[in-house]
């Protein structure tokens, strides 16, 4: 295997040198180091590739919208090593068979390690716990169990759960969204939903969930995970039931970071998302909850959708947007441009917690000797005019085209081996 | 004009509104003509693209365009390719390769006008016939024009709006307009058909109808929809025309030049009872009618010509007074 030296990177953005990585290990860092191919890294920031705790790779199913391999190319596109597939596949991952399946087409793709959550019930009906325990020991090895795209409502399946994958050391990733209180909504609740005559989907609906189950949580003595909270109350709720030593963590999303509900004011369906875009305030809730530490991590929620799913009405579009090669600059723009965040912080919350969270041993590592090398470069200087066509993926639900965003991934590395450099996807990546 | 298609009735300023009602004025004077027909809008081809079933609204546009004889093709989403699972993109290209000049889209879904208008998918004049509970401009034009009748100067008179406000498009263009106007607009309705974030609208809002009447210079009554009775909204039709219902007793605390108005169709015996609505200071069979000359005024403006001129008939001037 090549061995490669990574000269004068930047690391987490807090000191200057080279790395030297041979048969997938880090083996050196210092100055003057050599190997058989050098990677220039004058100006950039090292990372350990970054972890997603929550991507929709859409195969099984909807391979029409995204597979395992588009997804995996358009991860490390954006810098990840890692990504945690969702469960709402068709059919869904609720079972030993389909999670070893999805598990089985990253191992052979290539480009990142592909972790399947695993249904919390079967066929996310909310009402049947999946075979858990088969899915924590399938080839899968899952220890992350959601059903995100519905909420697991009903509480005492909520509670079975939390305690169920004690067993095994799991998580349960909750989709937070009381279902009675969002029936048929279309977007964040406020005065602008009233004003555009869209159903909205209250704030209360996510924070009623996530108190119940903080709650629940602590009654039991379960790790509770909550994907992208979207609310202040939200944060609120968190950080209180953190203050009370509950085991929880919780997610935000990128587009939760930047966008708002009055883009909706145009009607145009690529910003439809679930949870959905909410008010300015709440943005700035998010920012602050990640910047104090409430919000434990960025999870990209990339969530690809045929066109004809957004080309249409509002009411009859798909949720959903891309994240996976934007979510890096748009925590650049909204968390370390604007001083809340340092590169460090930025690698704890998108790589160290994520695969901490997940329980993934290999990814989420330090850049120091002996570990594995999934390293990022980024380029924090440079800007790119965002192109909804210039992409990995087989969707093009791109809320972020034509939008001016800062930063590029110039090199990332997977075990060693390069699946992005020189700001190009690396073709034909092998195992 | 200052704008190119009619959205939201908030798309209209002060003056756009004054001389739709004041076109509409000199169009109406044509109803009563033995040949009831402008040759204004000759040769231009008006879409009536109806995605929901609403009779009333589709023939005012209908005998409109027709009135300023344009051609006029009517395309009702049951019984075309719609309801066989075609795109409202693909309709609109359709709509395009024939060359429609004007497209009036009615829609269950709030806000596919814009889409209609704004994706680029025709190049029409897109008017919105009403949005799912989003926005119902003309309605809320023929409205003020009905009250500018009876009222005189809409500048400063008091209209309460009476229902399921949550779910109304006429609410929300009635709102937008009268203000525009200079009305007082007072809302009133069980607090479970205000939406969330009325209190940003430029309205005061009120649970008590009886309180509500007494300075009103017109009151509208809103339809409530068969589906919001089970939804628990409120606890049962009799109750909600108890609190909501205009009534004979009610009618008589309204000031004496006030009329009473509906946007149709209605539930007699629910929000209005008969004898109020076939009373002599209901103006609802009269909203019709100018619902029709409003109509021709938007039409007019939009594709024809400028407001002063309808008398100047025979013109084929496409894009004259589209600012």
């Amino acid at each position: 295997m090549t061995s490669y030296v990574i000269r004068g990177a930047n690391i987490l953005g807090e000191s200057t040198n080279d790395i030297t990585i041979e048969d997938g290990v880090i083996t050196g860092i210092g100055t003057g180091l050599t190997a058989d191919e050098s990677i220039d890294a004058t100006g950039l920031v090292a990372l350990p590739g970054l972890v997603d705790l929550h991507t929709h790779v859409r195969e099984p199913g909807r391979e029409d919208a995204e597979t395992v391999l588009s997804g995996s190319r358009a991860a490390a596109r954006g810098g990840f090593t890692c990504v945690h597939a969702m469960a709402n596949t068709d059919p869904v991952a609720d079972t030993a068979g389909v999670v070893e399946q999805v598990w089985r087409l990253g191992r052979e793709g290539g480009y990142c390690d592909v972790q399947p959550v695993g249904a919390v019930t079967i066929g996310l009906g909310g009402s049947r716990l999946a075979e858990l325990g088969a899915m924590a020991d399938s080839a899968a090895g899952v220890r992350v169990f959601s059903d995100d795209g519905k909420c697991v409502s009903d509480a005492v399946i909520m509670r079975r759960a939390l305690e169920y994958v004690k067993a095994f050391d799991g998580v349960i990733a909750q989709h937070a969204q009381e279902p009675r209180l969002t029936e048929g909504a279309q977007m964040n609740e406020g005065p602008l939903s009233g004003e555009l005559g869209l159903t909205g989907w209250p704030a209360v609906a996510e924070e009623a969930i996530i108190a119940r189950d903080v709650l629940l949580a602590e009654h039991v003595g379960s790790r509770l995970h909550v994907c992208h909270l979207s609310t202040r109350g939200s944060v609120e709720i968190i950080r209180w039931a953190k203050g009370r030593g509950i085991d929880v963590t919780a997610e935000v999303t990128p587009h939760h970071l930047l966008l708002s509900d009055d883009l909706v004011r145009s009607y145009d369906p690529i910003y439809k998302v679930n949870p959905p875009l909410r008010s300015n305030d709440d943005v700035a809730a998010v920012r602050e909850g990640l910047a104090d530490g409430t919000i434990d991590i960025v999870a990209t929620d990339h969530a690809p959708h045929p066109m004809e799913d957004k080309e249409c009405e509002w009411s009859a579009a798909a949720f959903g947007m891309l994240g996976l090669e934007t979510a890096l600059s748009v925590v650049q723009q909204t968390m370390v441009d604007t001083g809340l965040l340092t590169w460090a912080q930025v690698a704890d919350k998108m790589s160290i917690k994520p695969a901490e969270i997940g329980r993934v041993r290999n990814q989420g590592r330090p850049i120091e000797v002996g570990e594995p090398a999934n390293i990022v470069l980024i380029d924090p200087a440079a800007t790119r005019i965002i192109d909804a066509r210039d992409t990995a993926s087989l969707s093009r639900n791109n809320p972020y085209a034509g939008l001016t965003l800062p930063g590029e991934i110039v090199a990332t590395l997977l075990r060693g081996r390069p699946t992005v450099l020189g700001r190009a996807l690396v073709e034909g990546v092998t195992v | 004009m200052t704008f190119q298609h009619l959205l939201s009735a908030g798309d209209l300023d002060r003056t756009d509104a004054i001389r739709i009602l004041d076109t509409a004025e000199e169009l109406l004077g044509v109803a009563s003509r033995p040949i009831k027909k402008l040759p204004t809008l000759r040769g231009r081809t008006v879409v009536n693209l109806f995605f929901e079933d609403s009779t009333r609204t589709r023939i005012s546009f209908e005998a409109a365009a027709k009135r300023l004889s344009a051609d006029v093709i009517n395309f009702s989403a049951k019984g075309s390719s719609v309801s066989k699972g075609e795109s409202l993109k693909d309709t609109a290209l359709t709509l395009q390769a024939m060359g429609a000049d004007a497209v009036v889209i009615r829609h269950q879904h709030s806000g596919a006008p814009h889409r209609l208008a704004n994706a680029k998918w025709t190049n029409g004049a897109v008017i919105n016939a009403g949005d799912g509970t989003h926005e119902h401009p003309t309605q809320a034009l023929l409205d003020a024009f009905t009250m500018r009748r009876h009222l005189g100067d809409i500048e400063g008179k008091n209209i309460t709006i009476v229902g399921d406000v949550l779910h109304s498009r006429v609410a929300r263009s009635n709102a937008l307009l009268l203000d525009t106007l200079g009305a007082h607009v007072t809302l009133v309705a069980p607090p479970t058909l205000l939406p969330v974030g009325i209190e940003k609208w430029p309205v005061e809002t009120s649970y008590d109808l009886d309180t509500s009447l007494e300075k009103a210079d017109a009151v509208m009554m809103l339809r409530v929809q068969q589906e919001r009775m089970n939804a628990a909204f409120f606890p049962s039709a009799r109750e909600y025309s108890r609190r909501y219902g205009l009534d004979t007793p009610r009618l008589n605390r309204l000031p004496d030049h006030a009329i009473v108005m509906h946007p149709g169709p209605m539930n007699r015996g629910m929000e209005i009872t008969a004898d109020v609505a076939d009373h002599v200071r209901s103006v609802i069979v009269e909203q019709v009618t100018n619902g029709v000359a409003v109509r021709m005024a938007v039409l007019y403006l939009l594709l024809g010509g400028a407001a002063g001129d309808t008398e100047t008939t025979d013109r084929d001037s496409a894009n004259e007074g589209r600012a």
